[in-house]
Order: structure tokens, then C-alpha cells, then sequence
């Protein structure tokens, strides 16, 4: 898929111009500051990701980013141009991927794929050759001329992806694009995902499941209550927040606080949750034997890598979903 | 050669209506006709035996005097009804609205493109009703042409402060609303079926207010014959006047689908 490689691929030497550049960055609503003065640049061809929980301000900013939400206050910039004065001709060269779909579900796959890409003024001929590689890309072809309606949430979700690129476009964002879906089709929709990226194309992504953003993102911020609250890739963030390991207890209930306070001391950090306990240590297996030691008898003991999620408990002392 | 934003739009309409056409231009053509005969040929039969009608219905068959008056109807219940469900379901349940707010266009695009849409629609239910005239004696008259015409006025008169009120509307319980106090009484005491004469002062006045009465006087002046040439400067008065409505409700809706659509 030539077409969908978009002029990002083709300019990307080594100090490339910033796509987007935020300084300041808010957004407010009647009074209620949703986004409170963010700063950040993502460069061409990079895989750039909004973590955090619901209500963080991801959305807020993602619709800045898009053109259709006004800044409030600070400076925003997308190709250098100015979302205020240019809104119509930067949302030309973006393709959204909104959380929620707006796809025409009465009419067929390539139906929306046509009168989406007459939006742009594509030409009809132009619309039709493009719409019949996208659905391929997307994986649809076969199902071309079936009513939206029927498909599942997974096809719904990779019409919208096709949708977006009509316009070939040079930046792609994405709001939560695999909410709702299951593994199986959140892990086809993401394989798709770092094709584009490998064609080139910028993408900015908003996600609130970590595994998500480790998977696909080159550099992401973490957001909290309308502020960037970390930034990093998402290695270089579990190194700075996190430990290398992390032992996972689980203990009857009701006697996590009891058992947190028996384990107090053991490795870097503990955090006590609703319906377990972690140890945040480099070697989760010492931590285990200690924890044998001191006589804990948890119902079940995991040691993992540390995550994304554990990065976001660190700096915000709750879980990303609840 | 770029295509304008607003007739973007209106081919996303057209695609849309292409799946439904059939059921669409049967109900609305069907509707007209029930009228038509049901109030043309049985009340018609027994207004024309009275002898004092002739007078009040400026010497014309019941039928041809009704007949304008469905052909104005029809385009303006199509106006208002294509402007509640599809306008609330655009930026609420298929939310198209917004897909389209994501690309160059935006919501000045989307009015005006629902509003030619709405001429079109408006227009061919129009047509339909003039051609269906056309075949009987009492109603075959070139004038259907121009009435046309005014009747497409009216449909975008009707459609543009109605998708206004539409972009506003919390829910869907509002086009009942609207339906009962506005829609059907206009029906009913707008000047269509019988002179506004027969109603008190008051009543009249209302029904002056909205454009229905003002594209029905126009258009039933080209279809009967009443002895006396058309009154050229009373017609641009009252179209003067259905295209205020249309201009306002177009305004008042640009203004409303730009706050909803860019927050």
C-alpha cells in the first residue's frame, strides 16, 4: 500500500521540524480547566502516545490537536500553522480516528469510504481506486459492500482506521482506538497500526491500557488531572519510576493493610491495593523468599516486568483503570 | 476544480437517500394524494353544491383551490420533518456531523448543504404532487410550475429554523412538540384547505406569521384563474418573507452547529 505512505517518510532526516508543537497548552469548559498548560513536540514518522485514566485531559488535547476544539489558552501549531486561523486546511492533511464511531451504519463499507473522501474533494475516481486498497489494508475487501450495521465492534473499528486515511494523510490521531474491543481484535487493529508506522506516517495516540502504549508508542506522556505528569519512551519511564521487577501477592481478604505493613522494608516500595499487594524490587524472587521469611502466606505470589501501569501508580498513587 | 463544501455534504445526502428512495418518495407522494382526493372530491362535492362558496373561493372548483395548498403542505411538512430526526441523529446517534467536523469542512458546510438538500427534497415531493394535478381538468394549469417552486421555497423556509431548533433540542420528545403546536395546526389553519377569512382575527394573524400562508396565497395566484393579473410586487412581498425565515434559521443554525460541533 504505496499511497497510504504518506510525504512524513520521505522527510525524515535527523533534527526533522516538529509536527505538532504545544507550549502552554490549556483547555477550559465552563469554568472547568480540563487541560491545565501542557508543553510537548512530536516529530514526523514518530509514534507519539497520551497515557493516562479517564478524565486526565487526553481527549481535550487530542481534540486541540484535530482542529475541532479551540485552544483556550497557550500556543498550538500543527505543520507550523495556526489551528485558529487554519483549522480547515490542517484538518485536510490529518486523518482522525474518533473514540467514539462515526461511521454511517445504513449505508455499506464503501459507501463511507466514498462520501468521506469526497469531504476532502478527492475526486469520485479517486475515491473509489483508494477506498478499494484501504479496505484491503483494513482487511475488509470481502466485506465491501455489507451495511456497517452488521459488522462487529473489531471491523467497525478498522473501517474507521481505513476511513481516516482517505486523505493520505500526513498525521494520524487516534482517540482510545481498541476501547472495547477484545484482545484478539485490539492486538489485529495495533499489528495494522505499526504497518502505518513503518510506512511513515506520524501518529498520536491516546490510551488508558498501558500494554497499548508499550506496544506502539515511541515516546509518550503521562497525563494526570490536566498535566503532563512524565515523559519518556516507555522504558526509559519504567527505569525512572519503577523497579525492574515486581512481586504481585494476594492475600485473604480483607488483610491487605495487615500484610503491608509485614512486608514493610522489603525491596524498593510497596503498594497496597484494594485486592493486592506489590513489591516493587529488581529481584522479585529475593523479595518472595523474604516475604516466605517474615511468614506471609499469600494465596498467590507473581513476579512480572514492571509496566507502564506501574509507572503510573508511582507517580499518581492510583491505577490507571479502575 | 474544487467541488464546494456544502454540495460535499449534499452528495453524502444523496448516497444516504439512494438506499431509501423508494419508501421515501412513496410515503411522501402518497400522503399529498390521500389529502388531495379525500378533501378535493369529498368535501369538495359538497363545498361546490353550496352556492355561496363561489364566492370565498374567488369562483374556482374546491379542488384547484385546494390544490395549491397541498402541493405548499407537502413541501413544508418534508422541510420540517427531514429537519428534526436526521438532524438530531447527525450530531447524536450516526453522528455523521462530526465525522464530517474532522475534515476541511465545517459547520457552515453542513448547514447549507442540508439546506439545498432540503430544496431538492422539498422540491421533487413538490413535483411529484404538480404532476399528479396535472392529469385532471380542474387542476391542469402551467401555473403548477412556478407553484413548484414556491412550495421548494417553503420546504427550506420550514427546514432551516427547524434544524436550528433541532441542533438545540436535548432530545427527541421536542419534535412532538413542535409537530403539535406548530406543524399540524399550520396544517390545519394556515390558509391551505379554506380561506384564512373563516377564522377569527387573531388566528389569522398567527397564521401570517409563519411562511406557509404567504407561499400558499403565491402559489394558488399562479394555478387559479381569478380574472385579475398577478399582483407582482404583493408576490415579492410575501416571498420576501419566506426567505426571511430561511436566512434567520439558517444563521441561528450555523451559529448553534459551530458551538456544538467545535467546544
Amino acid at each position: 500500500m504505496s499511497s497510504v505512505a504518506s510525504p512524513a517518510s520521505a522527510a525524515a532526516p535527523s533534527s526533522p521540524e516538529p509536527l505538532i508543537v504545544a507550549r502552554g497548552l490549556t483547555k477550559s469548559f465552563d469554568g472547568f480547566e480540563a487541560v491545565k498548560g501542557i508543553d510537548l513536540e512530536v516529530r514526523p514518522g514518530e509514534f507519539f502516545g497520551f497515557l493516562g485514566p479517564n478524565g486526565a485531559g487526553k481527549s481535550s488535547t487530542m481534540r486541540m490537536i484535530a482542529c475541532v476544539s479551540p485552544v483556550s489558552s497557550g500556543t498550538l501549531r500543527l505543520f507550523g500553522l495556526d489551528p485558529a486561523r487554519d483549522g480547515a486546511r490542517i484538518r485536510a492533511r490529518i486523518g482522525v480516528v474518533p473514540q467514539l464511531d462515526t461511521l454511517d451504519t445504513e449505508l455499506s463499507v464503501q459507501e463511507n469510504l466514498w462520501i468521506y473522501g469526497r469531504f476532502f474533494d478527492l475526486p469520485r475516481s479517486e475515491c473509489r481506486r483508494r477506498a478499494t486498497e484501504l479496505l484491503e489494508f483494513a482487511q475488509l475487501s470481502d466485506r465491501a459492500d455489507s451495511v456497517v450495521e452488521h459488522l462487529s465492534g473489531g471491523m467497525k473499528r478498522r473501517l474507521s482506521i481505513a476511513r481516516s486515511l482517505i486523505n493520505d494523510p500526513e498525521l494520524l490521531l487516534l482517540d482510545e482506538p481498541t476501547t472495547g474491543l477484545d484482545p484478539q481484535a485490539r492486538h489485529v487493529l495495533w499489528e495494522r497500526l505499526y504497518r502505518l508506522k513503518q510506512q511513515g506516517v506520524t501518529q498520536v495516540l491516546t490510551t488508558h491500557y498501558m500494554d497499548e502504549a508499550e506496544q506502539l508508542c515511541d515516546r509518550l506522556v503521562v497525563m494526570d488531572q490536566g498535566r503532563i505528569v512524565a515523559e519518556g519512551s516507555p522504558r526509559e519511564l519504567i527505569d525512572r519510576y519503577s523497579t525492574r521487577e515486581v512481586l504481585e501477592l494476594r492475600f485473604a481478604a480483607g488483610t491487605n493493610d495487615q500484610h503491608g505493613a509485614l512486608l514493610a522494608g522489603i525491596g524498593d516500595k510497596q503498594e497496597v491495593l484494594p485486592d493486592r499487594v506489590l513489591v516493587y524490587a529488581d529481584d522479585g524472587e529475593a523479595a518472595l523468599s523474604e516475604a516466605h521469611h517474615r511468614g506471609a502466606r499469600p494465596e498467590s505470589a507473581l513476579v512480572r516486568r514492571s509496566s507502564l501501569e506501574d509507572v503510573f501508580l508511582q507517580l499518581t498513587g492510583r491505577s490507571l483503570v479502575d | 476544480m474544487s467541488t464546494p463544501g456544502p454540495l460535499r455534504v449534499v452528495n453524502s445526502h444523496v448516497v444516504v437517500f439512494r438506499r431509501f428512495w423508494r419508501l421515501n418518495v412513496l410515503s411522501s407522494f402518497v400522503q399529498p394524494m390521500l389529502y388531495l382526493l379525500g378533501l378535493g372530491v369529498g368535501v369538495g362535492a359538497l363545498v361546490d353544491r353550496n352556492a355561496g362558496s363561489t364566492d370565498t373561493l374567488g369562483g374556482v372548483p374546491y379542488v384547484a383551490f385546494v390544490a395549491p395548498g397541498v402541493i405548499v403542505t407537502t413541501a413544508m411538512t418534508i422541510g420540517a420533518l427531514e429537519s428534526m430526526w436526521p438532524v438530531m441523529g447527525g450530531l447524536r446517534w450516526r453522528r455523521e456531523y462530526h465525522g464530517m467536523a474532522a475534515t476541511p469542512l465545517g459547520a457552515t458546510d453542513i448547514v447549507l448543504g442540508h439546506g439545498i438538500w432540503m430544496a431538492v427534497r422539498a422540491g421533487v415531493a413538490a413535483a411529484a404532487v404538480g404532476v399528479a394535478l396535472a392529469l385532471f381538468d380542474d387542476t391542469r394549469s402551467w401555473g403548477l410550475l412556478p407553484a413548484i417552486v414556491v412550495a421548494m421555497f417553503v420546504g427550506i423556509a420550514f427546514a432551516m429554523p427547524t434544524m436550528a431548533y433541532s441542533i438545540g433540542a436535548e432530545m427527541d420528545g421536542a419534535f412532538a412538540a413542535l409537530q403539535r403546536f406548530v406543524i399540524i395546526p399550520l396544517f390545519l389553519f394556515g390558509g391551505a384547505f379554506y380561506p384564512l377569512s373563516q377564522l377569527p382575527e387573531a388566528v389569522q394573524w398567527i397564521a401570517r406569521a409563519f411562511p406557509l400562508w404567504h407561499g400558499v396565497v403565491v402559489a394558488r395566484g399562479f394555478t387559479t384563474d381569478h380574472g385579475a393579473p398577478i399582483d407582482w410586487v404583493a408576490v415579492a412581498g410575501h416571498l420576501g418573507y419566506v426567505a426571511l425565515w430561511a436566512v434567520v434559521g439558517t444563521v441561528v443554525a450555523v451559529r448553534r452547529l459551530e458551538r456544538r460541533l467545535y467546544p
